[in-house]
């Protein structure tokens, strides 16, 4: 069988732009698609945002480059954002992004198994971005029933005002999980079935593992809500009665379905972040990482019990109080596994050769700020303490201290870490780290302020607070305000990391091969690689991990090095 | 030319000599008894009739038609893991949409009243 | 020749990338119809009226389809022992009968479901009837897939060429047989 599949010559110019660029069935150009296409969406993700957040902390008051915000219009910027930025951020980015650029080079592949079938689920993807960004021009503007999109609200037009909106958004949803379940047979089934010679199940790399069991814990999650979607769908537009009592449905079963894939939802786009954590700790650390099988076997704990967790977001809902127990019980045993994970990165940092570059910055901001996310969660999964902070912006300030290390932090250590050899050059350090602590600092300054809020009542998704005498007070708003103002600065500071890109892309450093001399596979292929990856499809000797290993003069050990001894060979 | 990809399975025989169709015919049968099985109106016999048999029909059709008795047994757990899930669904869903009164709301549905007069 | 890139070639679970590919999309499948069939049992087991509406089902025509698809099943698999066989032209023409029999079963329930919709059982007319038409459509889309995907697979069969398809398309149709197998008892029989 050959191993040779690199064809070495640069970009296909004889194969036009459309060819090389749009039509690609290189997994390395779908990459790229996904992770412009989804940076593209946090652009809007982000403005939504600073129209709600402008609204709420300066009441009434035009919003620049907006206008002034109505009710209705609050309601939509807060749907689009959630939705936006968990379906068309975090997900193309963390997982079709990092997982199609890398799984095939980490596992010493020339493309994906299946490469036609990728090229059509980025092709559905985008449509399915196309139909949601449409659905802002629609008559009545884009869906404002939550993310969440719980009946009756969402089925009856009436309701929600934004009929148009809420059948787009279901049809963008649902062709978004039809991409992802395509994008997410072709990673499995790589990475069980393509690794190269000598690759056993744990010399993979624990980026590829957190991948792949993130994408199995999406194929098995998803089902329930397609399901639902289909049922919402229906009801919005034929007048069928599944959740309207009326008829003899049930609303609560919209909720048990949403959340039976919401729930592992958030781990399906937590594990690929905590895997380039993972692998951007090792390596800025010069050690092995610590516990490789405790993670896998970890990751794999969580997927498991993520799906016994859900109805902790329904504590309130009227669901039966035994079964709130129940879930209290399981939703606090998750948070076991996953502290796990921060502790056995701990241990790999200790002791540690590190070097705090930009990616590693952003890798250790995560481990902090995850972990704050983390430990309020704990007070939400007890039952009896949600019933006074459901819904109020504590849960939002959780959410908020787990999701965007997910969505931000770890995408941006994923990006500057992978740019050289993504594109063939280096970022520029100085920008990265001006980039990093504007982002971080502000962060903190937007969400610790709303942990207080929420605490104190604040209600979620309210477009003005002047209605609720309690809450009304100079003292609240002027935290609301503290929170904006941070968000303002938060987003002054990401042009500083458009600029870094852009500029290096065109005029960055030439990168070499292995610039921050990792042991992994995309390594050993030149930055950027060819169409096929390799010259020569490599053979792997050993784990991805074997940093200062006793005996070895080198600091490193790349796996495809041949060699069973420290000290033979380089 | 044959792009046959070699199967791994050391049980099957180069050619397989399965008999498909006496496999079809217990199938046949076996719907035939679920049809009868409620014309005796036993609801007890009804139900494992229609849904026992069906159960047992999906086993021969996974089992033999689509050679999971043979394939790798990982396979069959992935699958079999699948279904679970739908249990673990079903468990912690039905105690609330299975109810039909509650303590907490005030029930405005009225059931329409079975013509078959039974539970 | 399509160029098929190495890693495709690799099979190093040992079970051929093809295949192993059908078996998680049926992974994917089984928790979409059974989410959706838990929620009907759920709705089923609360409205005990369902039954008086249920019992306007033909259990006729739903035994009969499922005759249908059992036998559709059998000539799918058939066409696989052809295809191991090496014999492309007899898988291709087993497979378009298979196709014939999703013909079949696709115009039963048309006829079944014009006569219950001109007898005024409509996808509003009761929540049963909605869960109806809307569990057996998503099956019918199905089987729709299923027919289009052997018919590409029949063509290049034919051929004698990329034979271990026939296999693969097969256990996708067996799964739409199955999913048949527990709709049956629910919809027609259960009353």
């Amino acid at each position: 069988m050959s191993n040779h599949a690199g064809h070495a010559e640069p970009a296909h110019n004889d194969e036009g732009f459309i060819k090389t660029y749009l039509w690609s069935t290189d997994h390395k150009v779908i990459a790229m698609q996904y992770l412009f296409t989804g940076m593209l969406m946090a652009i809007i993700g982000g403005f939504t945002v600073y129209v709600f957040r402008m609204q709420v902390a300066f009441p009434g008051e035009a919003v620049p480059l907006f206008g002034r915000v109505s009710a209705g219009q609050y309601n939509s910027l807060v749907t689009m954002h959630g939705t936006i930025m968990i379906f068309w951020v975090a997900m193309p980015v963390l997982l079709a992004a990092f997982g199609n650029f890398l799984i095939p080079l980490m596992l010493g592949c020339d493309d994906m198994v299946f490469p036609k079938v990728n090229r059509l689920s980025y092709q559905i993807f985008l449509l399915s971005a196309v139909v949601l960004v449409a659905s802002f021009a629609v008559q009545g503007g884009a869906f404002g029933g939550a993310w969440t999109a719980y009946p009756p609200l969402s089925a009856s037009g009436e309701y929600n005002l934004t009929p148009y909106g809420a059948t787009l958004w279901v049809v963008a949803v649902a062709l978004e999980f039809v991409a992802f379940l395509l994008g997410g047979v072709n990673f499995v089934t790589t990475a069980m079935n393509s690794r190269a010679p000598g690759m056993r199940m744990f010399d993979v790399p624990i980026i590829v593992w957190m991948i792949v069991i993130a994408s199995i814990l999406f194929m098995a999650s998803v089902g329930p809500l397609i399901a639902g979607a289909v049922m919402l769908l229906f009801d919005q537009l034929l007048g069928t009665g599944f959740y309207d009592p009326a008829t003899g449905g049930d609303p609560i079963l919209w909720q048990h379905l949403f959340w039976f894939f919401g729930h592992p939802e958030v781990y399906v786009v937590m594990l690929p972040a905590v895997g380039i954590v993972a692998e951007v700790i090792a390596v800025f650390s010069r050690k092995k990482l610590f516990g490789y099988r405790t993670i896998v076997y970890t990751a794999l704990a969580t997927g498991v019990i993520s799906f016994f967790v859900w109805a902790h977001h329904q504590f309130i809902a009227g669901i039966d109080p035994r079964m709130a127990s129940l879930f209290s019980v399981t939703t606090l045993i998750i948070s076991v596994p996953i502290a796990e994970m921060i502790f056995v990165y701990i241990a790999t940092l200790y002791g540690g050769s590190i070097t705090l570059a930009t990616p590693m910055l952003w890798a250790l901001a995560f481990v902090a700020e995850f972990l704050i996310g983390g430990v309020t969660g704990i007070f939400l999964g007890a039952a009896g303490a949600d019933i006074y902070l459901h819904d109020t912006f504590f849960v939002l300030a959780h959410f908020h201290y787990t999701f965007f290390p997910i969505a931000i932090i770890s995408a941006f250590a994923g990006i500057t870490f992978w740019f050289p050899k993504m594109f063939g050059r280096m970022m520029d350090e100085r920008l990265g780290k001006i980039h990093f602590w504007g982002t971080i600092i502000a962060f903190n300054v937007i969400f610790i302020p709303l942990f207080i809020t929420g605490v104190a009542g604040d209600h979620r998704r309210i477009f003005d607070y002047s209605g609720f005498p309690d809450l009304a007070t100079p003292e609240l708003q002027y935290l609301r305000i503290i929170a904006t103002v941070g968000l303002l600065v938060l987003l002054a500071f990401q042009p500083v990391f458009f600029f870094n890109f852009v500029r290096s892309l065109v005029r960055g450093a030439i990168a070499s091969p292995n610039p921050w001399r990792s042991n992994t596979l995309e390594w050993a292929a030149p930055s950027p690689p060819p169409h096929g990856n390799f010259a020569e499809l490599p053979e792997v000797y050993r784990g991805p991990y074997e940093y200062s290993t006793e005996g070895r003069e080198e600091d490193f050990w790349p796996q495809h090095i041949p060699g069973s001894a420290p000290g033979a060979g380089q | 030319m044959t792009v046959l990809t070699p199967h791994t399975r050391a049980d099957a025989p180069h050619h397989d000599q399965t008999n498909y169709v006496a496999i079809w015919g217990v199938l046949c049968a076996l719907l035939g008894i679920s049809i009868v099985g409620p014309m005796f109106g036993v609801r007890l016999l009804t139900l494992v009739t229609a849904f026992g048999i069906a159960i047992v029909k999906a086993y021969i059709v996974c089992a033999y038609f689509m050679h999971l008795k043979i394939e790798k047994k990982w396979v069959a757990y992935i699958l079999g893991f699948m279904l679970a899930l739908m249990l673990v669904f079903f468990g912690g869903t039905a105690p609330d949409v299975l109810e039909r009164d509650g303590q907490q709301w005030r029930k405005t549905y009225v059931e329409p009243a079975t013509l078959g007069g039974e539970r | 020749m399509t160029s098929r890139p190495i890693a495709t070639t690799r099979s190093v679970m040992g079970v051929p990338t093809g295949r192993l590919a059908v078996w998680w999309v049926l992974a994917s499948e089984i928790v979409l119809f059974g989410g959706l069939l838990g929620s009907y049992v759920m709705l089923r087991l609360r409205h005990d009226a369902w039954a008086d509406q249920s019992a306007n089902t033909s259990t006729w025509a739903g035994g009969f389809n499922t005759l249908v698809l059992l036998t559709s099943s059998l000539l799918a698999v058939l066409a696989h022992q052809a295809a191991e066989r090496g014999d492309g032209q007899k898988a291709a023409r087993l497979l378009r009968y298979t196709i014939l029999g999703g013909g079949v079963f696709l115009m039963v329930k048309a006829l079944e479901w014009t006569h219950e919709i001109q007898a005024g059982f409509t996808i509003t007319s009761n929540l049963f009837w909605s869960f109806y038409y809307m569990v057996a459509g998503l099956h019918a889309a199905h089987v729709v897939a299923g027919m289009v995907m052997m018919f590409i697979v029949s063509l290049t069969a034919a051929r004698n060429e990329e034979l271990h398809r026939v296999e693969n398309v097969g256990i996708y149709w067996h799964f739409v047989d199955v999913v048949w197998i527990f709709l049956f008892p629910l919809l027609y029989i259960a009353k």
